[in-house]
């Protein structure tokens, strides 16, 4: 009864988290501060986005390897088209950029679902198309913050109620998700076709379209999170983000989603995300060169998967032996 | 990846001929693909046909080959390993740290080799000792050895390898054959033994196609499986020697990216990515077929990064054409 009440995972990690959180402190009291916190939230929330984005097209036995290029992609044209147009509303440019994600996202989908070929061959494919197209259309220049208007780089950053733009949509898209995935038979139906593909058929959900759907929202989140990273660090140019498809992976591994499909849950999402925005910030901090950075989110990536395979390998009933199981 | 609907199987009444079944295999196909880039690319440009300019072309695939051969084999037998250029990042700077402190081109030799299988050992003790799937495994594999190489070199840079150690990446066997055109054959042909003419090739072939029903024929599946993960590191760490002696350098963003490439070969080359078929003198030809299409693009001048949406495109027409004509052809039978 009480394990139902409180998700063992969510609070293994949150509890990593605030251990993390009070090791940094000893060294250095400051960056527990509020102000510093926010900071780290705000530093975290493209992570956060697209970790939840990814976790729906994981839950249904995908993955998406092309939400960064995708990020980069509908970036520079946002910036791009901000050059073009300074006049441009923000509301429409936001349109815009999940529409172009969202775009980007249904071709991934449609490989997915109409042709049955396999998720990781279609991202591994389309991550270096979309990255080849961003040098064709900047023909490999920058945008720089001077190009483009107060309006479109003061978005993210705009304070509301003590806290920047970027991260309240990062709050407002995770409440989103929460009733989404609890509340909706889209959400229902997500855990299903992962949990089990035949089931779902037989229940009347249609596993391909499902997995269509899951990749249309990654790429509305990545197209969204890519006019905010643009407009935030204030500059585009082929590379931004080169490498983050891993980092957000690493996010929903870390946050107990399985990589198998079926299992996982927005606080999980979030809470991976933050765990690697919080080691992120904290490098520096405590005198660890940055470089340090990837050694370490591979191996949490590694760490939690090995976790979460012996916490899950209790439940069911083995009938016959399997291979997996045979040395 | 959906297995929504049950396949009925269909069971002709008799097999077409050998010969047959050769030419509308995948092989035949990549072939004619092979010959019609290579006749395109000598009108495009005068610079092609040269016995020099070719003899070049082949830096553009070697190093991805000799690993796509062992990949290939992983594929088969239904896993994948993504951390192979990473293994090749940090074989590298295993040999370039060996190399500040002195040492000579067979511990070079002997180091790169190493790192290779342990990294390979690394991979294969997650995926079949603790059985967990390897796509995960090695996404985060890949993270870590790419991570130690940056721990060890931040933003600087090895150098300094004795002289007799570019031999590999520079120099010439005869004529215009590279080094690494001659160890590319060698590997090619120890691989199509051991894949096609060995009971270890049948296993990886039987436990791609069904891992239960291997398992219950007697094949130690874990134990296959743990010995190809050793022979896609050490394929990585002969990739990362030749690597290393050609660019005479070693950064930690050395072959970024490569893992795709590799990925992109074995799959252009006839193998199914869900494991279960695939043969290595497809991959021999998609291996020429890439190179040939970088070679050419490049003599036009076109761009490393435009390249690779030709690359990228490569992989998913390869894969989605058959499929869209096997729709095709579906919906022409029914009446």
């Amino acid at each position: 009864m009480l394990s139902k009440l409180i998700p063992m995972r969510e609070t293994i990690l949150g509890a990593a988290i605030l251990l993390l959180l009070a090791l940094v402190a000893t060294r250095f009291a400051g960056f527990i501060a509020p102000a510093n916190l926010a900071n780290v939230l705000n530093d975290t929330a493209p992570l956060i986005i697209l970790a939840l984005g990814q976790m729906v097209v994981i839950l249904t036995r995908c993955i998406d390897l092309s939400v960064a290029a995708n990020l980069a992609l509908t970036g520079m044209a946002m910036a791009m088209l901000n050059v073009a147009m300074p006049d441009l509303p923000i509301a429409l440019i936001i349109a815009l950029s999940i529409l172009i994600g969202a775009a980007m996202g249904a071709i991934n989908g449609l490989l997915v679902w109409k042709l049955e070929i396999p998720p990781i061959v279609v991202t591994l494919g389309t991550m270096t198309i979309f990255r080849g197209i961003i040098f064709l259309i900047s023909e490999g220049k920058w945008v720089n913050s001077h190009e483009m208007s107060a309006a479109f780089t003061g978005f993210p950053r705009d304070v509301m109620l003590g806290l920047p733009m970027l991260s309240w949509v990062a709050i407002l898209i995770t409440i989103l998700f929460g009733i989404m995935m609890s509340r909706s038979s889209f959400g229902r139906s997500i855990f299903a076709v992962g949990g089990n593909p035949h089931a779902a058929v037989y229940t009347g959900i249609n596993v391909g379209k499902t997995q269509f759907f899951a990749f249309v929202l990654s790429g509305a989140l990545a197209g969204l999170t890519g006019y905010l990273w643009v407009a935030r660090y204030a500059v585009a140019y082929v590379d931004i983000a080169g490498g983050f498809e891993l980092e957000v992976v690493a996010a929903c591994v870390i946050g107990g989603i399985s990589i198998a499909g079926g299992i996982g849950s927005v606080g999980g999402a979030v809470l991976g995300a933050l765990f690697l925005g919080v080691v992120k910030n904290a490098l520096p901090v405590v005198n660890i060169s940055p470089f340090w950075q990837l050694a370490i989110s591979g191996s949490a990536i590694l760490i939690a998967v090995a976790f979460n395979a012996q916490s899950g390998k209790a439940k069911g009933r083995i009938i016959l032996k399997t291979s997996k199981d045979a040395t | 990846m959906t297995q929504t609907n049950i396949n009925t199987r269909h069971i002709p009444d008799r097999l077409h001929s050998r010969s047959y079944r050769a030419l509308r295999s995948w092989e035949t196909l990549l072939l004619t693909v092979a010959i019609v880039v290579f006749v395109i690319n000598s009108f495009a440009s005068p610079y092609f046909l040269n016995a020099w300019s070719l003899s070049d072309a082949t830096f553009n695939f070697t190093e991805k080959a000799m690993i796509a051969f062992a990949m290939a084999l992983l594929i088969i037998a239904g896993e994948i390993d993504l951390s192979v250029a990473s293994i090749i990042a940090l074989a590298s700077t295993a040999m370039g740290f060996a190399v500040q402190h002195g040492a000579g081109t067979p511990e070079l030799i002997m180091i790169g080799l190493t790192v290779g299988l342990l990294c390979g050992a690394f991979n294969a003790v997650f995926v079949t000792i603790l059985g967990l799937p390897s796509i995960v495994v090695t996404i985060g594999s890949m993270s870590l050895f790419r991570g130690i190489s940056f721990i060890i070199l931040g933003d600087g840079a090895f150098r300094g390898y004795p002289a007799d150690f570019a031999w590999f990446g520079q120099g010439y066997i005869y004529w215009v054959f590279t080094v690494e055109i001659a160890i590319f054959a060698l590997i090619a042909v120890i691989y199509f033994v051991l894949l096609h003419k060995t009971n270890f090739g049948r296993a990886v072939y039987a436990i791609g196609n069904n891992p239960t029903g291997a398992l219950f024929s007697g094949i130690r599946v874990q134990r296959v499986k743990f010995i190809l993960f050793l022979l896609t590191g050490l394929m990585s760490g002969v990739a990362a020697i030749c690597l290393t002696s050609r660019l005479g350098s070693t950064r930690p963003s050395i072959a970024l990216g490569m893992e795709l490439e590799v990925v992109t070969m074995v799959v252009l080359g006839g193998v199914n990515i869900l494991g279960g078929s695939g043969s290595i003198h497809g991959v021999v030809i998609a291996a020429f077929v890439m190179g040939l299409v970088t070679f050419g693009l490049g003599l036009l001048n076109v761009p490393g990064i435009v390249m690779s949406i030709f690359i990228g495109l490569l992989l998913i027409g390869v894969i989605a054409l058959p499929r869209v004509w096997a729709m095709f052809v579906a919906k022409r039978n029914t009446p």
